[in-house]
C-alpha cells in the first residue's frame, strides 16, 4: 500500500465560524493504481489532496486523522521531514499550467532546481536529467526548450514541463489536480496519454483530481467521488459506471451527453447548488437536492460502509 | 540591444527638448513673466527696461533666445546668470554635482539595503510582533519632515551631545570634496545619509513587505513548495525576484528626483550646497540660466534613472523583454 488514508479531517477557523472541508475521508491507494477523485468544486478534492501533501500552510487550518504514506504517519510529521519526501517520493501536478510556474526562470532552471534539492547531483548531471525528462514528455526539441521561460511555451507545453518537474525524481505518488481543466481538448487527451504511459514507466501511483467524468473513465482505475467534504461513493471504474449506487453519482452520469442513441432535448441537470459548508443540512449534505430523498436523509449522515464498493446512502444501506 | 539602446537614447534627448521648450516658455512667454521687469526692479523706468530688455537679448524673437540659451549651456558652456553677471552657470552646476551625487548615492544604498533586510524579514515573520514593529517604525520614518528630522539630528550631534562618546566624532555642517579628503568626506555625510534614507527606509521596507506577501500567495509558490524546497529559497529565490519590480518601479522615480534636486531640504539642514540649493537659490531670484540649467540637469537624470529603470527590470522578469 502507498498510500492509506483514514478519516481525515480539515477545518478552518473563519469569521463567520469554523468549517470542515473535509469530513472524514477515508482511502486507500496501491503500487501503480490510478485513483480517481470527483466531485464540484468546493466538495474537498483539492483540499484533501493538498493534506496529503502537507501544503495546506493556513495558520486556521487544523487537519485530524490519520495519512500513512508506506506505512509512515504524515501527520504531525516535522516540516523538514516532509520536505525531503514532497518533490521527492510524492510530487503534484496543479491544476493551472499558465500560473504554476515562476515567470522569472527557465523551465530547464525550474526542474534542475527540484532534481538538486533532493538528489545531490552536480548542475550540468542534473541537466543532463532535465533534457532526458522533457523528451519523455514529447517536447519535440528538449534541449532548446530547457532554456525557454514559461511565458515563451503554449499551455500545454507549460503542463508537459509541470510534469516532468513533478516526474523528476522519480515519486512513487503523483497527486494530479485538474492537470487538464485549463486546456484544450486535444491537448487534455494528450497529456491523458502522458499520464497513462508514465504511470507505466515509473510505476506511480497517481490520484487524479476532476470534475470530468470522461476523464474519470478514460483513465481511473477506482473511483472516489465526492461531495461535501465526505465520500459519497467508492469503486472500481467499471462499478462505478455500469452500477453507479449514489443518486449524486447517478445524477453526474446522467448529465453526461450520450455518444449513442438518441439525444435529450435538454441534459438533465442537478437542481440545487452545492450547501455552503458553513450551513451544512442536518442530515445528509446531499439531501436537499436528492431525488430519492426520505425521512431518514433528513436526521442522520448516511455512512459509507467497509465494502470495495460502497455508497454513503440511506437507501443503499437499504436495499 | 544596440538598436534598443539606440532609440532609448533619442527618446531621452527628445524627452528633454520637450522639457527645456517648456521651461523656457513658462519663463519668456507666459502673461506677466516678463524677465527683464524681474532683473531691472521693482519701480524701474521704461527706459531703464528697455536697456535691459536689449542688455539681455530679451528683444530678440523667442526661438532665437531659446536656441542662444540652449547654445551657451550645450555647446559654448559660457551661459552667464542674469542676476549675477559674470558668473559663469556651468562650472556653478558642476561643482555642485558632486555634492548632491555623494549625498543621494550614498542614502540610496543604506536605504535599499536597509528596507531589502526590513522588507524580507517583516514578510518572513508576518504578524509576528517583529513584522509589526518593524512596520510601525517605517511608519515613523515616513512621518518625520525631513527638515525636521535633519534639525533634531543637528541638535543632537552638532550641539547637545556633540562632546558625548557618541558623537564626538561628527565634523562641523558643510561639505568637503573626497579628493581632497575621503575620512572627512564620509564623515560630513553619515548623518546627512541617515536623514535622507529614514524616510525611504520606511517606505520601502512597507512596499517590499507587501509585494512579497502578494507573491507568497502566487501558484508558483505552491508549486516551489511542492518541489520539497525549503522555505528560505522559497522566500528568496522564487518570492523576492518578482516582488522587486514594485521595488526597483519606486527607486528609479525616486533616485531621479532627489539627484534632479529633490534632495534640498537635506541639503539646506547640513549646509551642503548641492543642486537642489542651487535650484532653490535661482528660483528665488529668477535666474533663468541657472533655472535651465539645473533643470536640464535635472530632467537628464530622472530620464537615465528611468533607462536603467527599463533595463533592471528585463533583467528581474525575462516576460518583459519581448515586449
Amino acid at each position: 500500500m502507498i498510500l492509506s488514508v483514514r478519516d481525515l479531517k480539515v477545518s478552518f477557523r473563519t469569521h463567520d465560524g469554523p468549517v470542515r472541508a473535509i469530513d472524514g475521508v477515508s482511502f486507500d491507494l496501491k503500487e501503480s493504481e490510478i485513483l480517481g477523485v470527483v466531485g464540484e468544486s468546493g466538495s474537498g478534492k483539492t483540499v484533501s489532496l493538498l493534506a496529503v501533501m502537507g501544503l495546506i500552510t493556513d495558520p486556521n487550518a487544523t487537519i485530524e486523522g490519520s495519512i500513512r504514506y508506506k506505512g509512515r504517519e504524515l501527520v504531525g510529521l516535522p516540516p523538514r521531514e516532509l520536505r525531503r519526501l514532497r518533490g521527492n517520493e510524492i510530487a503534484m501536478i496543479f491544476q493551472d499550467p499558465m500560473t504554476a510556474l515562476t515567470p522569472v526562470y527557465t523551465i530547464g532552471w525550474q526542474i534542475a532546481e527540484q532534481i538538486r534539492a533532493h538528489r545531490g547531483l552536480s548542475k550540468s548531471k542534473a541537466m543532463e536529467r532535465v533534457e532526458q525528462l522533457l523528451a519523455e514528455v514529447n517536447f519535440p526539441n528538449p534541449h532548446e526548450a530547457m532554456s525557454r521561460y514559461p511565458h515563451q511555451l503554449s499551455g500545454g507545453m507549460r503542463q508537459r514541463a509541470v510534469i516532468a518537474m513533478a516526474l523528476s525524481c522519480d515519486p512513487a505518488l503523483l497527486v494530479a489536480d485538474e492537470p487538464t481543466t485549463a486546456l484544450d481538448v486535444t491537448v487534455q487527451a494528450g497529456i491523458l496519454d502522458l499520464v497513462r504511459k508514465l504511470r507505466a514507466k515509473h510505476k506511480s501511483a497517481v490520484v487524479f483530481i476532476t470534475h470530468d467524468m470522461g476523464v474519470v473513465s478514460e483513465l481511473a482505475d477506482r473511483v472516489m467521488v465526492m461531495y461535501a467534504g465526505r465520500v459519497v461513493e467508492r469503486g472500481t471504474r467499471t462499478e462505478l459506471f455500469s452500477d453507479p449506487r449514489h443518486p449524486y453519482t447517478r445524477a453526474l452520469l446522467g448529465s453526461i451527453p450520450p455518444l449513442t442513441g438518441q439525444k435529450p432535448r435538454r441534459l438533465p441537470a442537478i437542481p440545487g447548488s452545492p450547501p455552503s459548508l458553513l450551513r451544512l443540512p442536518q442530515g445528509c449534505a446531499f439531501g436537499p437536492r436528492c431525488p430519492a430523498r426520505y425521512e431518514p436523509c433528513e436526521t442522520g449522515k448516511p455512512g459509507l460502509g467497509a465494502s470495495a464498493h460502497a455508497a454513503a446512502c440511506f437507501r443503499v444501506a437499504q436495499a | 540591444m544596440f538598436y534598443a539602446i539606440l532609440r532609448r537614447f533619442g527618446q531621452m534627448l527628445f524627452v528633454m527638448f520637450g522639457i527645456s521648450v517648456i521651461v523656457f516658455l513658462i519663463f519668456f512667454a507666459t502673461p506677466g513673466a516678463d524677465p527683464a521687469a524681474r532683473i531691472a526692479g521693482r519701480n524701474a523706468s521704461p527706459e531703464v527696461l528697455a536697456a535691459v530688455r536689449h542688455s539681455f537679448g530679451f528683444d530678440q524673437p523667442l526661438y532665437v533666445q531659446y536656441t542662444r540659451m540652449m547654445e551657451k549651456i550645450f555647446v559654448t558652456g559660457d551661459l552667464t546668470s542674469f542676476v549675477n553677471r559674470g558668473w559663469k552657470v556651468v562650472p556653478a552646476v558642476m561643482d555642485s554635482i558632486p555634492v548632491t551625487l555623494s549625498l543621494v548615492f550614498g542614502a540610496a544604498i543604506l536605504w535599499v539595503v536597509v528596507s531589502i533586510i526590513i522588507g524580507i524579514v517583516a514578510a518572513a515573520t508576518r504578524d509576528s510582533w517583529l513584522d509589526k514593529l518593524l512596520m510601525a517604525l517605517g511608519l515613523l520614518g515616513i512621518s518625520m519632515p525631513v527638515y525636521w528630522l535633519g534639525e533634531v539630528m543637528n541638535l543632537m550631534t552638532q550641539s547637545r551631545y556633540h562632546d558625548s562618546w557618541a558623537f564626538s566624532w561628527v565634523p562641523p555642517l558643510g561639505y568637503k570634496n573626497f579628493s581632497d579628503d575621503p575620512k572627512g568626506w564620509f564623515l560630513t555625510l553619515v548623518i546627512p545619509w541617515i536623514t535622507l534614507a529614514i524616510l525611504y527606509i520606511g517606505i520601502y521596507g512597507r512596499v517590499l513587505r507587501a509585494a512579497i506577501i502578494e507573491s507568497m500567495q502566487e501558484d508558483y509558490i505552491r508549486t516551489a513548495r511542492a518541489k520539497g524546497l525549503s522555505e528560505t529559497r522559497i522566500l528568496f529565490r522564487h518570492a523576492l525576484r518578482t516582488s522587486l519590480i514594485a521595488f526597483v518601479t519606486l527607486f528609479g522615480l525616486d533616485f531621479g528626483a532627489l539627484v534632479g534636486g529633490s534632495a534640498l531640504l537635506t541639503e539646506v539642514v547640513f549646509g551642503l550646497h548641492g543642486i537642489g540649493k542651487l535650484t532653490y537659490d535661482a528660483l528665488q531670484n529668477l535666474d533663468l540660466p541657472m533655472i535651465m540649467a539645473t533643470v536640464m540637469y535635472a530632467s537628464m537624470f530622472v530620464v537615465i534613472a528611468n533607462a536603467v529603470v527599463d533595463f533592471v527590470y528585463i533583467l528581474l522578469d525575462p516576460r518583459l523583454s519581448a515586449s
